[in-house]
């Protein structure tokens, strides 16, 4: 056996092993653990945690929010960022580098700076609703803050890049020429992007879809932040259970839950891609 | 040339001011004369950039998290770059499982990293130290690191390392006057998104900090949380102006579309 390539991965496995795995196990066994609100945790085997959550309709909305927000998101970010991503491509060079730090680059900008503009957007005092108020066009604020339509139109705009970039990525993998012969046969330019190109991107916005749906169901600064205590969603709750309430074994049982079905979702909707477009994608 | 027609034109600059509202409505509160979050501001004041040198937390907190981004962006690099050449340059058995693991921290919810590393630490004593969080940054950014690095090294010429063998360097030669020059703009653009990622995190940080090593984005997380003062807004402005004078220089040097994507040069 070649031995090299061990030697030089080494490092990196070993830190891997130990503060990864290791963790990850840890926190799995975590959830089998009780809590006592005098004794803290106890190291006895059983699956209470579990049973408390999937029995309790408090728990099941939190999870049917986070994941009713995710798909929200996911189909904004696909509805804007698609259309986006081919206006991108066709940008004349100079024009797409600019276009392209100011659609990307937020991407690079702390997702609570972010959402801090978001809140001050979305307040009952906030921009949009003073400017709506100004304008006569309503008369009391909408209410946007603390809710789960505010928390999706600011996971759209964290997410979007990611979709831009995907649908992007498959862009460039396409044959131009078939734009071109459309073209010269005299289809319309939506036409073209109907039924040319996006059967082409497909592969491109399932995988931007499922890079989108997994950050938006596991995100926490944003949520916690615009939904405070009231909208609270998987990550907000396992952080009040870690930090507040300290019931250590319940807060890795919904962790531990979320994994779970974010890992589901994926691996499903791989295999649904890969049976289905199996050969473009390689 | 540009082939986009008027709709999507419009299209085009109304996206553009939805990517860019949040953070120019940031930056514009941030110069407001008043004690309350209002824009577009009755003035333009440095007020509460003044109001930042009153508070050493968040001062503080900047250079932690300053210190935190570039050891931990380092401590990355040194471990992937030998492991991503031994990924994109080997044929083994368990490559591909080994690959998967480096890149398995972008597959697991941030929440469920944080409460793993939080229990892990506590059990050691590690929880809220420096170390700690160097560590637990370094797993975190790997795998951008990572891809960028196996993107350069998968376009490599081998026949260059084989000539330089034969004619009796040392691997380490090879490697040093070979290999690195040549996949030295993955590196660098690989360790800037690294640092960036660490510099930006809080899901994560925000279980294992404690009040000595509060970062930069828990400081601002918590402020935000408890009040609502321009004070933050400030803070803000000034971390986007950072991002965006690296952003432009990791730009021209590399170009942002290829560093996000993680692909080779086409």
């Amino acid at each position: 056996m070649n031995e090299k390539p061990w030697m030089m991965s080494a490092p990196a496995l070993t830190l891997f092993g130990v503060l990864l795995l290791v963790p990850l196990c840890m926190t799995f066994f975590l959830s089998f653990n009780s809590f006592g609100f005098y004794t803290g945790i106890e190291n006895t085997v059983s699956m209470e945690n579990y049973a408390e959550v999937v029995s309790d309709s408090y728990f099941w909305e939190i999870f049917g929010r986070t994941f009713a927000i995710a798909l929200a998101t996911t189909f904004f970010c696909a509805l804007l960022g698609v259309p986006q991503a081919y206006i991108l491509y066709r940008l004349s060079p100079a024009w797409r580098s600019i276009v392209v730090l100011i659609v990307i680059g937020p991407l690079l900008i702390s997702v609570v700076v972010r959402t801090l503009g978001w809140a001050i957007l979305l307040g009952n005092n906030g921009v949009i609703n003073s400017a709506l108020q100004n304008w006569g066009l309503i008369e009391r604020p909408i209410k946007m803050m603390y809710t789960s339509g505010g928390i999706v139109l600011a996971l759209t705009h964290v997410f979007l890049p990611f979709m831009v970039l995907a649908v992007w990525a498959a862009l460039q993998r396409k044959d131009p020429a078939v734009e071109a012969a459309a073209e010269s046969l005299g289809a319309r330019p939506f036409t073209i992007f109907r039924r040319i190109v996006l059967p082409q991107v497909i592969p491109g916005i399932l995988s931007g879809s499922l890079i989108v749906f997994s950050m938006a169901a596991s995100s926490f600064a944003t949520p916690a932040i615009l939904g405070g205590r009231r909208v609270k969603v998987v990550a907000t709750t396992v952080y009040d259970e870690f930090l507040n309430t300290l019931n250590w074994p319940l807060g890795a049982a919904i962790a531990m839950l979320l994994l779970a079905s974010v890992m589901v979702i994926m691996l499903a909707w791989n295999r649904l891609v890969e049976r289905r477009y199996g050969e473009a994608l390689e | 040339m540009n082939q986009n027609g008027r709709f999507s034109q419009v299209f085009n600059i109304l996206f553009c001011a939805f990517m860019l509202a949040p953070i120019v409505v940031v930056m514009g509160v941030s110069l407001t004369p008043e004690g309350f979050l209002e824009f577009p501001p009755s003035g333009i004041s440095l007020r509460w950039y003044q109001a930042i040198l009153d508070n050493p937390d968040f001062i503080e907190a900047a250079w932690i998290s300053l210190k935190l981004g570039i050891v931990a962006a380092t401590v990355a690099s040194v471990l992937a770059v030998p492991a991503a050449l031994a990924i994109g340059q080997g044929k083994f058995k368990g490559r591909e499982a080994l690959q998967a693991l480096f890149l398995s921290p972008l597959m697991v919810p941030t929440v469920v990293l944080g409460i793993a590393f939080l229990r892990f630490l506590s059990l050691f004593g590690l929880n809220g130290t420096f170390t700690g969080l160097v560590l637990c940054h370094a797993i975190i950014i790997t795998p951008f690191i990572l891809r960028l690095v196996l993107a350069a090294v998968v376009g490599l010429d081998r026949t260059v390392d084989r000539a330089a063998e034969s004619l009796g360097a040392s691997n380490w030669t090879i490697f040093r006057r070979i290999t690195l020059p040549s996949i030295l703009p993955g590196v660098i653009g690989g360790w800037v998104l690294a640092f960036i990622t660490s510099f930006d995190e809080l899901t994560v940080t925000v279980f294992i900090v404690n009040p000595a090593t509060t970062t930069l984005p828990v400081r601002m997380f918590s402020h935000i949380t408890q009040t609502t003062d321009p004070l933050v807004a400030s803070v803000s402005a000034l971390t986007v102006i950072f991002t965006i004078i690296l952003m432009v220089a990791v730009d021209r040097m590399y170009g942002l579309d290829r560093l996000l994507i993680g692909e080779g040069k086409k």
